[in-house]
This record gives structure tokens, sequence and C-alpha cells, in this order.
């Protein structure tokens, strides 16, 4: 079958796409973007976070065929046109928050939807928004730190997205 | 063509500018936030096809009958191997060579590899791996101890040839290490207390998250080209090139992004069957483990067993320790015996024990192979003496703490093994680090508001599921220190390599690094290139690629890369940086350092830049670096000098316990531990904050469940747990930094030894909460409530 739909802005078709292929499958091999990870396949650890209509979804847990015409943003569509990082993915290099990285866009987007949110969370306030999001290089301490000083810098900016 | 393992091909100085001391950032961090860094599964190639592997469903199992035919038949397959189509050796291991690359006509555990299937779509090869018919005829199988060691059990691997085979006690022993140290049965004469205990440590996980995962391309010489992530490329060459029957020089190996490691890749899993079906199809072939696939295609953590005697004066002046530690190391060898050297030697922890008897050792059996995880041997160990100096401190009526500083082992002390400790050992000094610490406040969920606001379930056992709003539940607090050697030990020949050039590029001098060390997400990039910095006072450091073009450096586990790796380039350094110097005092006739770019004199006056000296001609240096040497463990008295350095971590733990469902939360992990000299401190404490979250998993969440049935019951992230963000709480660190005067720029190895010691402290805690004895880990809720 085909899907077209929208990733990062822009007009995407993929073709030959198997019905059972989930989202996150054509993003990485058939579109070129494997900025979404694949450590589960099975909707547990969050590594293939991206937004679909706006929601924060699991791109492993959705059919190809859902994702048909529906606006896509992945982990690759967070810097601006220019490469200017997007203040969260700053943060999470300015703490330490990366070590092997495999977690990191999925953590990235669900920081991003937590902000929108909730532009001033508490501690508990991100435990319970990222908890779907597995790292296991960290510890979370450095995310922690990550999340709060992008909430900081947001504040400070006066910025909304 | 899209290959992504030259991810750090580009300059690295893109946000970093510092040497060592500093917090530098990562120089693969912008590519990792922006989706770019090309991990092993994010690679691609024209014309590729997708490998995939069948496993046997069976502990142990005789194979009758394979067929192929259905396999073959399916559209889109181009190839279907077994092990009669290999073409050279049948056979590897990273000690010894017992680990079929498919199985041949048994299976020896569940997961075990049987037949490989390319094919243009991965769910292609999916389903004709699941049409490929294997008639298998079920074996008795062996599980424990006394399974494997009974009259007539099945000898998984008669006719061992392996150099322990003459030594160990009965053919499914894979090693076994005595030590004997002192007098105990005068010691016991003496002892006025005398504390036993039995523990057990369950199966646990490296559960990194990047699959295991490669891209194999045949090329035009016959050979093949691998793009892998790995532990250690070399030692996957020197395996794999007899198993497809090339030259080393032919099997060449390139690093491509590692999503996390703990141990997991440092046997092979998928590399030698991508390159046996690139090289049977002439097609690249890639190969992506899924979750399950990834849990049956690694080793693990070794369950033990643990049975320790400890005997004290009233004082609580330790007199002798007793210990039989028993690993399950599953079918296969992988790294058992180094296992059961550490958990052997380090079997006491970190304090003045003037008597022991210690004995551990390492099962064949037909569960799942077990071998490298973060804290290798020690961190079973670890829980059991911890556990076992709790309870000398309740029966001696001491704080635990005051007791584990009366024997606390400090520089001097002499080990089991007749090895003195020869640089700093502050044991005492960690323990009242995190003892000092301010305690986290009493019931955190209770409203500020007052008594009757309702609670934030969020900081309570069991969170938003509502399971209580603070009725049930009680406080405690643990502690324990652990000691973990750092680098490979017993007599290895331990190296790392480092090719350094200084260039001029664009009128300014650049560092180009070149090692093979795999960097697995632990900032081994980081570090290299401060070194370099440091070394040549340059700003531009360029991290080539990790591939086998340049030699070994050696594993990315033991703690050791930074010391053996961080060794090797500073050596090459110096050695390019002596080259340049000469270079300009043939010129100006005194050049005494390199600072900032510039070639300057005895008294800091400024001889020219280094661009300026260098010109045209690069100066270009290969350096192997080497620790001290160690020795064997004697096979019978375990004496020996065996390891290079130790590394020291102690925790202060304290939870919450629900005790009407058995629910624990971690309040608090405190740590604190020596690294000798911190390199990168936003790195290393990233390591303490990433072992010790390690250590929670296996205390109160992580375990493979293996039944006597041989089967692992979840091998899944639905149902084998990692802690995740709710689950790990604040971890205050202490980092101290007392020179080990052996080791480059003073520091010592930092990653493993926070993962020992936080499982017995979190164990300690919920102990003191429930006055449960608790002698297993992890810790389960029917352990709590009494319904286990």
């Amino acid at each position: 079958m085909r899907v077209t739909c929208t990733v990062n802005g822009r007009r995407q078709v993929a073709d030959h796409v198997w019905e059972g292929e989930s989202l996150l499958y054509v993003l990485r091999e058939r579109l070129g973007l494997p900025g979404a990870k694949n450590a589960c396949e099975q909707g547990e650890c969050g590594s293939c976070t991206i937004r679909l209509d706006g929601d924060l979804v699991c791109a492993c847990l959705v059919a190809a065929g859902q994702a048909e015409g529906a606006d896509i943003r992945t982990v690759e569509g967070l810097a601006a046109e220019d490469g200017t990082l997007h203040p969260v993915q700053r943060a999470f290099l300015d703490t330490g928050a990366v070590q092997c990285g495999f977690c990191t866009p999925g953590l990235l987007m669900a920081t991003d939807e937590l902000l929108e949110r909730v532009p001033d969370p508490s501690d508990a306030d991100i435990r319970e928004a990222l908890a779907g999001n597995l790292c296991r290089c960290t510890g979370y301490e450095a995310i922690m730190d990550a999340v709060r000083l992008a909430a900081a810098r947001r504040a400070g900016t006066g910025e909304r997205a | 063509m899209t290959i992504g393992p030259g991810a750090l091909s580009q300059r690295s100085d893109r946000d970093t500018t510092g040497g060592i001391g500093e917090s530098t950032q990562r120089p693969d961090g912008h590519l990792k936030v922006t989706g770019e860094f090309a991990y092993s599964s994010d690679l691609w190639h024209d014309d590729m096809l997708w490998g995939h592997t069948l496993r046997s469903p069976h502990p142990h199992a005789a194979i009758r009958r394979v067929d192929l035919t259905a396999a073959l038949a399916l559209p889109g397959v181009h190839a279907v191997l077994t092990h009669h189509d290999l073409p050279a050796a049948t056979h590897y291991g990273l000690e010894f060579t017992d680990q079929p690359v498919l199985a041949q006509d048994v299976v020896r555990y569940q997961g075990e590899p049987v037949a490989l299937v390319a094919a243009d779509h991965p769910e292609t090869a999916r389903r004709a791996a699941a049409l490929i018919a294997v008639d298998y005829d079920e074996r008795p199988l062996v599980h424990d101890e006394s399974s494997a060691t009974a009259p007539g059990a099945p000898v998984l691997h008669p006719g061992r040839t392996d150099h322990h085979a003459a030594h160990v006690p009965h053919p499914n022993i894979v090693h076994r290490q005595p030590i004997r140290h002192g007098d105990v049965a005068a010691a016991r004469a003496r002892a006025e207390v005398v504390v036993r205990g039995e523990y057990e440590v369950g199966m646990q996980d490296q559960a990194f998250l990047g699959p295991e995962s490669g891209l194999a391309v045949p090329a035009a010489d016959g050979g093949v080209d691998l793009y892998v992530a790995t532990q250690w490329l070399h030692v996957d060459q020197r395996q794999l090139a007899p198993v497809l029957g090339l030259p080393a020089e032919k099997v060449r190996l390139t690093l491509s992004g590692v999503g996390g490691a703990f141990g997991a890749r440092e046997d092979l899993s998928m590399q030698a069957h991508a390159c046996l079906l690139a090289l049977r199809t002439g097609r690249p072939v890639k190969m992506v483990y899924d979750r399950e696939q990834s849990f049956f295609g690694h080793v693990h953590r070794h369950p033990a067993k643990l049975a320790y005697e400890h005997g004290a004066l009233r004082d609580g002046t330790l007199l002798y320790v007793t210990c039989r530690i028993v690993l399950d190391g599953g079918a296969y060898a992988s790294s058992s015996p180094a296992v059961v050297g550490n958990a052997a030697s380090l079997g006491l922890g970190p304090y003045e024990v003037p008597h022991a008897d210690i004995e551990a050792l390492a099962l064949y059996t037909n569960n799942p192979p077990c071998g490298a995880m973060r804290g290798f041997g020690a961190v079973q160990a670890c829980f059991a003496y911890e556990s076992q100096m709790d309870k000398l401190a309740a029966e001696l009526g001491l704080d635990p703490v005051e007791l584990r500083r009366r024997n606390a082992m400090r520089q001097g002390t002499v080990m089991p093994t007749g090895q003195p400790v020869d640089s700093p050992a502050p044991v005492a000094e960690l323990l009242a680090r995190v003892a000092a610490r301010p305690l986290p406040p009493e019931r955190p969920w209770a409203d500020p508001a007052g008594p009757t606001a309702a609670p934030d379930l969020r900081e309570l056992p069991g969170g938003l599921s509502n399971t209580s709003h603070g009725e049930g539940i009680v406080r405690g607090v643990g502690y324990a220190v652990g000691i973990k050697n750092v680098g490979f030990s017993e007599g290895f020949d331990d190296y790392s390599t480092a090719r350094v050039r200084l260039e001029v590029v664009g009128g300014e001098p650049v560092a180009v690094v070149h090692t093979a060390a795999a960097e697995v997400g632990q900032g081994g990039v980081t570090v290299q290139a401060q070194i370099a910095r440091t070394e040549l006072g340059v700003t531009h450091v360029t991290l080539l690629p990790a591939d086998t073009t340049v030699g070994s450096a050696g594993s990315t586990s033991a703690s050791r890369q930074t010391y053996m790796t961080g060794g090797a380039v500073k050596h090459a350094c110096e050695a390019v940086r002596e080259a340049v110097l000469a270079r300009a005092r043939a010129r100006f006739g005194t050049a005494a350092a390199l600072e900032a770019g510039k070639v300057v004199a005895a008294d800091g006056e400024v001889l020219a830049t280094l661009a300026e000296v260098l010109g045209e001609e690069p100066v270009e240096i290969e350096r192997e670096f080497r620790h001290r040497p160690t020795e064997p463990f004697h096979p019978r008295t375990g004496q020996g000098r065996g390891h290079v350095q130790y590394s020291f971590c102690a925790h202060r733990a304290v939870v919450e316990v629900d005790t009407d469902l058995g629910l624990v939360k971690v309040v608090e992990l405190a740590a604190a531990q020596d690294v000798g000299k911190a390199l990168n401190p936003r790195a290393v404490a990233g390591q303490i904050h990433g072992g010790s979250a390690q250590g929670l998993g296996l205390a109160v969440l992580e375990e493979i469940v293996v039944g006597p049935d041989g089967r692992v019951r979840n091998p899944s992230f639905t149902d084998y747990l990692i802690p995740t963000i709710l689950d790990v709480p604040g971890m205050p660190l202490d980092i101290l930094e007392l020179a080990d005067d052996h080791a480059p720029y003073g520091l010592r190895g930092a990653g493993e030894a926070p993962t020992l010691s936080a499982t017995p402290a979190i164990v300690a805690a919920i102990r003191q909460a429930t006055g449960l004895p608790l002698r297993r880990v992890p810790v389960r809720p029917e352990h709590l409530t009494g319904t286990a």
C-alpha cells in the first residue's frame, strides 16, 4: 500500500508498504528517518516516541496505515531549519543527559511535549511525564537536570512553543 | 551507499575546548540529540538483505533432522544456512572455544542459534525461519549445582581440552578458584561471635537499549566489512576470522553507534551470522535483533548462591571469613572463568580479614549462558558480604557503619590473595561521607498545607496506583561499600593502542586520534579528546572512527578504557610532543612545552606557533600502553598478584516500604566514590548515577526468571523490569580524587564500583524498615508480605 503523511513539515510518500509494518518501520526504513529508535518494539521503552497529530505516541505501536494523512513530528524536526538546536536538545547536552543516546530522541520528544503542557513542572511532574521512557545509562539524574534547565531557560526567555 | 559509522570523523571541537579535569561536552552529543548519530541498527545499504536467526525452543535436545524446504521456497528468501554450511571453524568463544556458531547435533540452552535466513524484508526472514522444520529429541537437563554434579548427570561438554579442565572437580564445573589465607581453624577457635548466612542473586540482564545489530558487506577481495556495535573490535575479529575461514586482514570491523553495552556485547552475537549470510549471498546483510532475540542473544549476569561465615571478636574485629560462591555459567563458558576469579579474590569485600577460606566456581548448566555484566563477579559477592556485615553488626549491637569502619581496608592491607593494596583505599572515608549526609525529609507525600490535605500519591510506594495514602508505610536506612578490580587481571596481557597525528589544517594545529576503543556511551571519546588537548596544547581534535586498521584497544569493560586507552593516547601524545619539540630545538636551540598552540621555551617565551613548526610535515606516532603486569592466581591456594587496581564506592539508601502490599520506594540513594582523578567530572557522575541505578534494579526489580525446566519466563521489557524515572530517586554524590600513582593522571576506573554497593544498601534499608531477613535479590513484594 501507499502511505502519505507530513513529517517534520514535509509531505512524504512511502510506497510498497506492507500492511503489517509499523509507523516506526516506515519512518526508519522507508523514509530515511532513523532518529526514532527501535529498542523494544512493544511500547515499553519509549525510544520511538514521536508526535502524531500533536499526540505523543510510540511509533512502534502505530500501524503504518494509521499514519495516512497524519502530521508527524520526529526528533529530526526539533532543531530549527538553520541547525540551531531546540532548547530541550541544548539542555540535554549541557547537563550530560546524553550517554549512549539511544533513549535521547524519545526523551527529547516527551520533554518537549511536557513543557508545552506544563511550563514549570515539579520534579514529580517530570517523573510522571517521562515514566514511559527508559534510559539504561544515566540513572535519570542528568535527565532531571536537563528538564529543569530547559524549563528554567524557557521561563527566562518567555518562550512559548 | 549510506553507511554511518563515521559519526565521530568530523572535528570534535564544536562544543568543546577543554583539557582533562573539565566537564567538556561529548563530541558525538550534537549528532545524538538531532537523531543523526548512526547506531548499528540504523545502517542501510543499497541492495541489502535482512538476516534472521532461528533459535532452539528447548534447553537441551538432540537435533534429529532439519528440513529447509518450505523456508527456501518462500519468495524473497535468498539463503538459509545451518551448521552444514559453515566454511571453516564451527565453534568460537572468549576464553574457551566451546560455543557452536550454529548448533550441530545438540542444543544446550533455550535460544541457541540453529539456522539463519537472509531475505529481502525482515518479516519475510522471520516467516521463513518459522517454516524451518526442526525435529528435536529433548534430553534431561541440568539446572543447578546438585543436578549438574549428581552421579550420572549428563556432561554438557565431554572431552574438554580447555586450560581449566585438568583442575576442575567435575566436567560440568567450568572453573573453580579456591583461596587459602591464614589459618581459619585457629581463628575460629578464638572467635567470640560467629554469623552464618546463605544468599542468592537472581539473573540480571544488561538490558542495553540499542539492540544487537550490524551490517556485513562482502568485499571484492573475498573478505567482509562488518559495521557493528561491540565492546571490543579485535576480539570479535579474532573469533570471526577462523569461523569465516578468512585471514584476519580480510575481516575488517568498524564500530558503529553503540546503544549501551554493560558487558552484553563482549561476546559475539550476530557478528558471525551476518558475515556468513553476506559471504553466501554476495549481498550486504543487516541483522537487528528484536528485544526477545536480544534477551536470548547475549549472556547475562551469573545468578549465584553464596554461603558465608564471619567470625569476630566482641569489639567487632573480624577474625576470619569463609565463603563458597556458586555461579551458574549456563550452557557455554563465555567469560565465566574470569568471573570466578573476581568473585573469589574480591569475595571478602573491602575489609581487613586476617584469615579466610574462599571457594568460587561456575557451573555448566542448560540455563542461558552467563558472562560479563558491569561488576563482573564482584556484584554477587558484595550483596552477600555486606548482608553478613549487617548481620554481624546486629549480633554485636553495633552500628553497621561503625562495624565497617573498624574493619575497613586501607592502603597497605593485604588481600586474601597475598597482594598488598598499594594505592589509596579510603573505605572508611567513603562510608563517613554518605553517613554524614542529612536524611531526606520524613513523609514527603504529606502536603505542607496540613495533615488534612490530600497526599501527593506520586511520593508514595505504589505512586498513582493509589495503593496507600501513607498508612502501612515504614522507612529504613541502609549502608554498603564494595570493592571492584580495574583492568584485566590474572596475568592477561592487557594493552591498548593509540595513533596520534599532529598536523596543520587550515592554518590551525589539529590532533588526529585513532584508536579501536569502543565508545558505548560512557564518554571515552570525550576524554580521549581532552587528553590530546592537555598533552599537545591544541584546541582542535579529530577522532577517527574506531576500526581494526589500528591496533587493539582491548575491551570497553572492567572499568578500564580511560585508564588503558586514555593511557595509550597520553603516551602517543607525549611521543608526538617530544618529536615536535625536537624539531623546534633543532631550529631554535631550545623548546620546552606546547601551550595553547604555541611552542614555548622553559622560561615561557613563545618561540613559534605550533603550525609554523609543523609546517607541511605532520608528526604521527603509534604507541601501545600496558598497565603493570599481573599474575594468575595459584589454582590451589589462590595466591598471586592478580589485580591491577581497586575501585571503591559506598552507598546509603533510604527506602519506604508499604508493608501491606510489599511495595518499595527508594527515596534517596547517596553515593561516595574515589575516582583518583576525574578527567571529566560530569561523565564520572554519569557513571556513578547509571551504575547505582542498575544496582537498584537488581535490588528490587530485575531478574530473568528461568524455570527448573531451563526456560525463560520473561524475555521482554513488559516482564523484565528495568528502573524507570519513577523508580530511581535523587542520587547525591561525593567524588573523591585520591591519586593512584601507578595510573595515568592518578585516575581510578570508575564505571563498575557503584553497581556493587547500591544493591546491598537498598536491601539493608528494606531490612531495617521491615525487620525481615531478606537473603535474596531482587526483593519481590511477596518476600515482604510473607506470601512467597
